[in-house]
């Protein structure tokens, strides 16, 4: 009999190639998706170097950060850095051979939108980027996660990455939720309940009836968040929804080799008697939909509550309250409801794609935004957004006064055109609310894509719920 | 990476002390998408006037050494901040190997990252190279690793001190990529094995 494993334990021991006595190992990568950002430098190393790429086939690129969302980015990108280090990845693609989506491409979009779209992601398999939100891909049962550069380069060259094995943790998510109540809800509440560093050291692996019921896309949005919560990665077991998802994908296994994925999938799962490191259990009937109010993503709340004073943390949390009341310019007491918004954005790698949009669709149906807001739907990916136009989300969104922009990452980060302008308050389906991160002095509230379409309507935080 | 094996090259001479990562290479370079090309800004404020015009009385613009292989430095080399670049700029200039009595740690480490020799003598030996480096571009040193010795051009002959480890990493131009690969065998065998197991991957 062999001891109990984890589902983390089962899928690093299917990737063991080397194991030195300090407990150092080396680790095969199935996957290595490549942006434009983390990557010119490692190719460069490579040619220095007179390396190649030891799997091309198994390396998949696109550029996401930089891109433009803008319908003129097609006659070249006007920031000449964001432009030279997109053309960077166009040559290193080629000049490497690897599988890559460029800006044309109708397939092109924000990576972990574009990996899972394609079939690239599956069950079991070992994903790495280098970018921390590649926890998204846990999603699939797949332990994914972010690297820095010179391991970009590494895994470039190796198609391994040196590591030491992380713990176990088990967030189980019982019962239902309630009507009005999502994915992002629950991956922000858990951030709520264990803080920004509770998963520091630890590969989460979301489980529950609550995790069973959500789709595809709800369990990547759950673990796009994994990585605010301080793990290393985020995991759900692959189930009948997990296959069918991947299921006629351009590169998912066809034929017999279907079949004998499909049979060692169904051993990926966490043995009954298996050992967690830290246990979390959290009611799903207890989940509200909630925002952020601060400049952590662990500064949750739900939308009935009011703000929080100092006084009402402890330790260093006390300062990082104060300023973080000060940038985002809030007094204590005020009811969340009754924060006004003057941006919506919705998109990003956490709620970027199809059902995201279905859902706002869905409050923003027959409504106008207010006036004078300024509102933006970015989808993941160029075939996301082709869906939405033949789904008729596309004219709603247009009706309803957002524009309707192409994919990237856009307003998650102030990387490319799209930013806020100082003391500019934003309603973001994105997954982080750093002093800066959508602009310089820019205010972000995290949520999910109905209520931040909510908030489009009435002109400040809103309870989805009342739209109902 | 390069190896490290034996240099013989001209020595210029920087006798200054606490030369820091921002005179090396100047931040405003770090936005690049490289880690070549950087050479041409190397030492740039120190190297060039506000309108890029090169300054003809720094070491490095003068005809003895434009074409260095050796840089001999005061105390301290390095100081400053992580940034790679530093070593990065030293290498695409043309420079492997750097001589001084004391290195910040980060910068030291970091050279043995890009096939650059940093080699810790006390003052005086120092001192001496110094002299021997301003003779210009006809006075060449021979650093040798395997030896583990510096021959001036007047044929004087000092020895040096390196971790073993690192220096077997220079020898054989092994980086953290190269030994990986040095267990290439462990990843054919692996990969091989995942063909029959999982040939959908
Ligand atoms: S959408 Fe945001 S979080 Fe996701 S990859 Fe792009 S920048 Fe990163």
């Amino acid at each position: 009999m062999t001891a109990p494993k984890t589902l983390y334990d089962k899928i690093w021991d299917a990737h063991l190639v080397d194991e030195a006595e300090d407990g150092t190992c080396l680790l095969y990568i199935d996957r290595h998706l490549v942006h434009e950002v983390t990557s010119p430098q490692a190719f460069e190393g490579l040619r220095m170097a007179g390396r190649t790429v030891r799997a091309p086939e198994k390396t998949i690129a696109v550029p996401d950060h930089n891109v433009p969302t803008t319908a003129d980015r097609l006659d070249g990108i006007k920031n000449e850095e964001s432009r030279i280090q997109v053309e960077a990845l166009d040559r290193n693609a080629s000049d490497f051979g690897i599988n890559y989506y460029p800006v044309s491409d109708i397939r092109q979009g924000i990576v972990h939108i574009v990996g899972p779209e394609q079939g690239w992601t599956l069950p079991g398999m070992t994903v790495v980027c280098g970018d921390s939100h590649t926890a998204t891909h846990g999603a699939f049962g797949a332990l994914a996660h972010g690297i820095g550069t010179s391991e970009v380069e590494h895994v470039l060259a190796t198609q391994t990455l040196i590591q030491q094995k992380s713990k176990n943790m088990k967030v189980e998510i019982t019962g239902q939720l309630r009507p009005g109540v999502t994915a992002k809800d629950i991956t922000l509440s858990v951030i709520g309940a264990t803080g920004t560093a509770g998963g520091t050291g630890h590969v989460i692996e979301y489980c529950g009836e609550a995790i069973r019921s959500l789709s595809m896309e709800g369990r990547m949005t759950v673990c796009n968040m994994a990585i605010e919560g301080g793990a290393r990665a985020g995991l759900i077991a692959p189930d009948e929804k997990t296959y069918q998802y991947v299921k006629g994908r351009p590169h998912a296994p066809k034929g017999a080799q279907w079949e004998a994925a499909l049979a060692w999938w169904k051993t990926l799962y966490s043995d009954d008697d298996a050992h967690w490191d830290k246990v979390v259990t959290i009611r799903g009937e207890d989940i509200a939909p909630v925002v952020t109010w601060g400049t952590s993503p662990e500064d949750v709340l739900p939308i009935d509550g009011v703000v929080p004073a100092p006084e009402d943390f402890a330790g260093g949390k006390v300062e990082a309250a104060k300023r973080a009341l000060d940038y985002m310019g809030l007094t204590p007491g005020t009811k969340l409801s009754d924060i006004a918004i003057d941006t919506v954005f919705i998109g990003s790698c956490t709620n970027g794609r199809i059902e995201d949009l279905r859902a706002a669709a869905q409050i923003l149906k027959g409504k106008k935004i207010k006036e004078g807001m300024r509102a933006m739907v970015v989808p993941g990916s160029g075939l996301v957004r082709a869906q939405a136009e033949e789904e008729g989300l596309a004219q709603i969104f247009i009706d309803a006064g957002f524009e309707w922009r192409l994919a990237g990452c856009s307003m998650c980060l102030a990387m490319n055109p799209d930013q806020l302008s100082p003391g500019e308050r934003c309603a973001a389906t994105s997954n982080r609310n750093f002093e800066g991160r959508q602009g310089r002095g820019g205010r972000t509230h995290l949520m999910s894509p109905a209520m931040a379409a909510a908030a489009a309507v009435t002109g400040h935080l809103t309870d989805v719920r009342e739209m109902m | 990476m390069e190896k490290f094996e034996k240099l013989t090259g001209v020595a210029a001479p920087l006798p200054m002390v606490n030369v820091d990562t921002d005179m090396i290479i100047p931040k405003q370079f770090l936005k690049t998408i490289k880690r070549s090309g950087l050479g041409v800004n190397l030492f740039d404020e120190m190297r060039y006037d506000d309108d890029g015009k090169e300054k003809p009385d720094f070491v490095l613009n003068r005809p003895a050494y434009r074409n260095a292989e050796i840089l001999v430095a005061g105390e301290n080399f390095g100081c400053g901040s992580s940034r790679e670049h530093a070593p990065w700029a030293i290498k695409d200039f043309g420079i492997r190997c750097v001589i001084a009595p004391s290195f910040a740690d980060i910068f030291f480490n970091n050279c043995f990252k890009n096939g650059i020799l940093p080699i810790t003598l006390p003052q005086s030996q120092v001192d001496m190279l110094m002299k021997d480096a301003e003779k210009g571009a006809n006075a060449k040193m021979t650093v040798d690793l395997e030896a583990q010795t510096i021959a001036t051009s007047d044929g004087e002959v000092i020895a040096f001190d390196v971790d073993p480890f690192r220096k077997h990493c220079l020898l054989e131009g092994l980086d953290d990529i190269a030994l990986t690969l040095e267990k290439g065998a462990a990843i054919d065998r692996f990969e091989k094995t995942a063909e029959t197991r999982r040939p959908w991957v």
